[in-house]
């Protein structure tokens, strides 16, 4: 089984049939990562490039790993957007990598839009390991991997996602992708933190957090980042945490169930309490090794592989 | 394009006359003689060189208030001369240019530069000079002695001049010489780090938005301080549907108000940038479709008085860039007629005076212009186009230094064909 698309640019209009046969190619991934020898020849001879125009650790290393894994050949390439501002130009750095014969390019980069126009420049597949707010495709998939590992379905589970939707990627992905698949998504966060329209999308708004836990299977939490708090997105912390922040206060006083995510890196103490995030009802660590299997399958289904029986 | 110097007697023969100053419409042939007009209507005459213009409008000569010519400091971009190229090409015989160059047209020296720089191009540029000194939006420029050398209005375009007390001694100080004030209108702090119209389109596309009320509030705080001063205010490249209602509440109470709109508002809506076309950004951002649709309704009903393309050249590196980085702005003097007609004709059933009158007598009023361009002994100024040609606008099309236009590759209705101005003909 191959997928619809030749790039994984992002998850807006991506068929709900391809996102379940990568979910299912992850999963048979994770067995392969419980065995001694985690590695498979899946991948031998391809080469593939990870282009950092951003930091990143953990989806960085999450890609490396799951490209070794596959018996890839990998390239690591950081630049801070800073030194592209100097001289080189996105198109130049980008044509000088595809110069270097490469079948897929795995990219970050600040701007939306990026991985599009990099399509436009290079003949490699093309990843999208975040381009700015606009989407981050991967933690989508590896969110909605860990979502089914934990609840055995997606149609129809209620997901709350939790703080800065409006620079948030990993909230545009996810509401994309858990729509595409069925689920019911609500958004809570301050009203400053949530884009216009963007019930457009298929979801609904809630600033009532309390409400949220109530009606939520799952919560994905958000990183909130403190730099918003400087142009006054949110005035400050201490009101941030009593409104949208996780503590095991809050959902002691629903007394259900309910699964807990975040795509890190987390602010103990801010969005979530510590204790919650070490608690049996997160996921968080799940999440980061379905990460490298859902990467995984990614991988090896773009780059000309089959989905293994 | 070819560029030749007309005979000393030229009949442009069996066209359709469009008047847009009297605003009549007939076939006859128009005399030129020594490059001034002779005589329009029905004439014998066998001396004079002859140009065919059967199935052709004739009309006058094209004005836009509003282009980018970048002379001085960005001639990689674009200079009075290639400038004017592009402007013929498009049916242009006059031309406003914005004073954002480097370093900004802000004293009579630097408008002095551009009025004599402008005496040897192929058309009729007209500087329009900084309203404060350095488009900084602190301090008064010498409005007299630039308006004495050949300015005919004042703005800081590219930037609006934020304070609003500042905009009040502009209005002032420029409404005692009776010159237009012209305010990019976009207060900077709504508009935030916006480069897209806020909406649907730039939440899916995870691009910041500039929502309506950046324009909306802004023009709505120069209306009433131009209301207060009595100054005329020009609202540039209106784009939304709040600042054209505030423009049409204004203009029921205070006469000296004019608004422009430019083709690629008409033209395009946010959807378009679906695949972050970076030609597609521009300030003010291109709008929803009912934005658009207001837009075309105003100009039908005249609360729009004319039509401007704020042509703004930029290099390949300066567009082939990210989306964040890339430069705002658009080239629109070569597509422009057949852009407008295709919208305003063609799709949205405006009668073509109408759409003529935007681009000819109305801007000339605006600008204190002579607007009876037909009138005997005028010196010529005429453009005679084809109005139903469609065709595909190319790069082979553009005469501008930049190639900047997300017209390229589509459908425009309308072509012109003939430009004739400052003792020359151009051939496009």
């Amino acid at each position: 089984m191959s997928l619809l698309h030749r790039h994984l640019l992002g998850l807006e209009g991506y068929p709900a049939e391809d996102i379940q046969t990568i979910i299912d190619t992850a999963f048979t991934f994770r067995e392969v990562l419980d065995r001694p020898i985690k590695k498979v020849p899946s991948l031998q001879g391809k080469t593939i490039v990870n282009l950092f125009f951003e930091n990143s650790t953990r989806t960085r290393i999450s890609f490396e790993l799951a490209q070794k894994r596959l018996s890839a050949d990998t390239v690591n390439f950081s630049a801070s957007t800073s030194s592209l501002k100097k001289g080189e130009s996105f198109k130049d750095t980008v044509q000088n990598i595809e110069a270097m014969k490469i079948d897929a390019c795995v990219m970050r980069h600040p701007t939306p839009g990026a991985p599009l126009r990099l399509t436009e420049y290079v003949d490699a597949v093309v990843i999208n390991a975040g381009d700015g707010t606009h989407e981050h495709p991967t933690q989508a998939i590896l969110d909605m991997t860990s979502l089914q590992e934990k609840f055995g379905y997606l149609k129809g589970l209620k997901v709350g996602i939790i703080g800065d939707i409006s620079h948030s990627r990993v909230a545009l992905s996810n509401i994309h992708g858990l729509i595409a698949m069925g689920a019911e998504v609500i958004l809570c966060g301050p009203a400053t933190l949530i884009p216009p329209h963007i019930e457009e999308l298929g979801v609904k708004i809630n600033y009532n957090l309390d409400e949220v836990i109530e009606w939520a299977d799952a919560l994905n939490v958000l990183r909130i980042q403190m730099e918003r708090m400087g142009v006054s997105l949110f005035p400050s912390v201490r009101e941030y945490r009593s409104l949208f922040g996780i503590t095991t206060e809050r959902l002691a006083n629903h007394k259900k169930e309910i699964v807990i995510m975040h795509p890190g890196p987390m602010n103990r103490g801010v969005e979530i309490e510590s204790a919650v995030a070490d608690s049996d009802q997160a996921i968080i660590l799940d999440q980061v090794l379905n990460g490298v299997a859902s990467r995984m399958a990614i991988l090896y289904l773009l780059l000309g592989g089959k989905a293994e029986s | 394009m070819n560029i030749k110097k007309i005979s000393k007697k030229v009949l442009l023969k069996n066209g359709t006359i469009l008047d847009p100053y009297a605003e009549k419409e007939f076939l006859g042939n128009v005399l030129i003689e020594n490059g001034k007009i002779a005589k329009v209507g029905k004439i014998n005459t066998k001396d004079a060189s002859v140009i065919d213009c059967s199935g052709l409008i004739i009309t006058h000569g094209f004005c836009d208030n509003h282009v980018h010519f970048r002379e001085p400091g960005r001639e990689d971009k674009e200079t009075l001369e290639t400038g004017s190229r592009a402007a013929l090409a498009g049916g242009f015989t006059r031309v406003c240019a914005m004073p954002n160059t480097d370093p900004p047209v802000d004293s009579p020296e630097s408008v002095r530069f551009i009025v004599e720089k402008a005496d040897t191009c192929p058309i009729h540029i007209h500087p329009i000079g900084a309203a404060t000194k350095g488009q900084l939006g602190k301090e008064l420029t010498e409005m007299s002695g630039m308006a004495s050398e050949g300015s005919v209005a004042f703005s800081d375009d590219g930037l609006p001049v934020m304070d609003g007390g500042v905009m009040r001694r502009v209005l002032e100080y420029g409404g005692m010489l009776d010159l237009p004030i012209i305010n990019h209108a976009e207060d900077l702090c709504i508009r935030n780090d916006g480069v897209m119209n806020e909406g649907r389109m730039s939440t899916r596309l995870g691009l910041p938005g500039n929502p309506v009320e950046a324009e909306g509030v802004m023009v709505h705080r120069d209306l009433e301080l131009a209301k207060l001063t009595g100054a005329k205010l020009h609202v540039p490249h209106i784009s939304t549907a709040v600042a054209v209602k505030n423009v049409s509440e204004m203009k029921k109470q205070y006469k000296n108000i004019s608004a422009e709109v430019t083709p690629h508002h008409l033209f395009f809506t946010d959807d378009y940038l679906n695949e972050f076309d970076t030609n597609l950004k521009v300030a003010p951002p291109i709008r929803s479709q009912s934005d658009r649709k207001e837009l075309i309704k105003s100009l039908k009903n005249g609360t729009i008085d004319c039509i401007a393309t704020d042509h703004a050249p930029h290099t390949i590196e300066d567009k082939e860039a990210t989306f964040d980085m890339a430069a705002f702005g658009m080239i629109g003097l070569e597509s422009c007629l057949g852009a407008t007609l295709n919208v305003l004709v063609e799709e949205a059933g405006l009668d073509i005076m109408t759409v003529i009158k935007a681009l000819t007598v109305n801007p000339r009023k605006i600008m204190g212009f002579e607007s009876d361009v037909f009138s005997e002994k005028t010196p010529v100024e005429l453009t005679i186009f084809d109005p139903v040609e469609t065709w595909e606008f190319t790069k082979n099309d553009i005469f501008s230094k930049s190639c900047n236009s997300p017209f390229v590759g589509r459908k425009l209705t309308g072509r012109v064909k003939y430009t004739i101005v400052k003792d020359q003909i151009a051939l496009i």
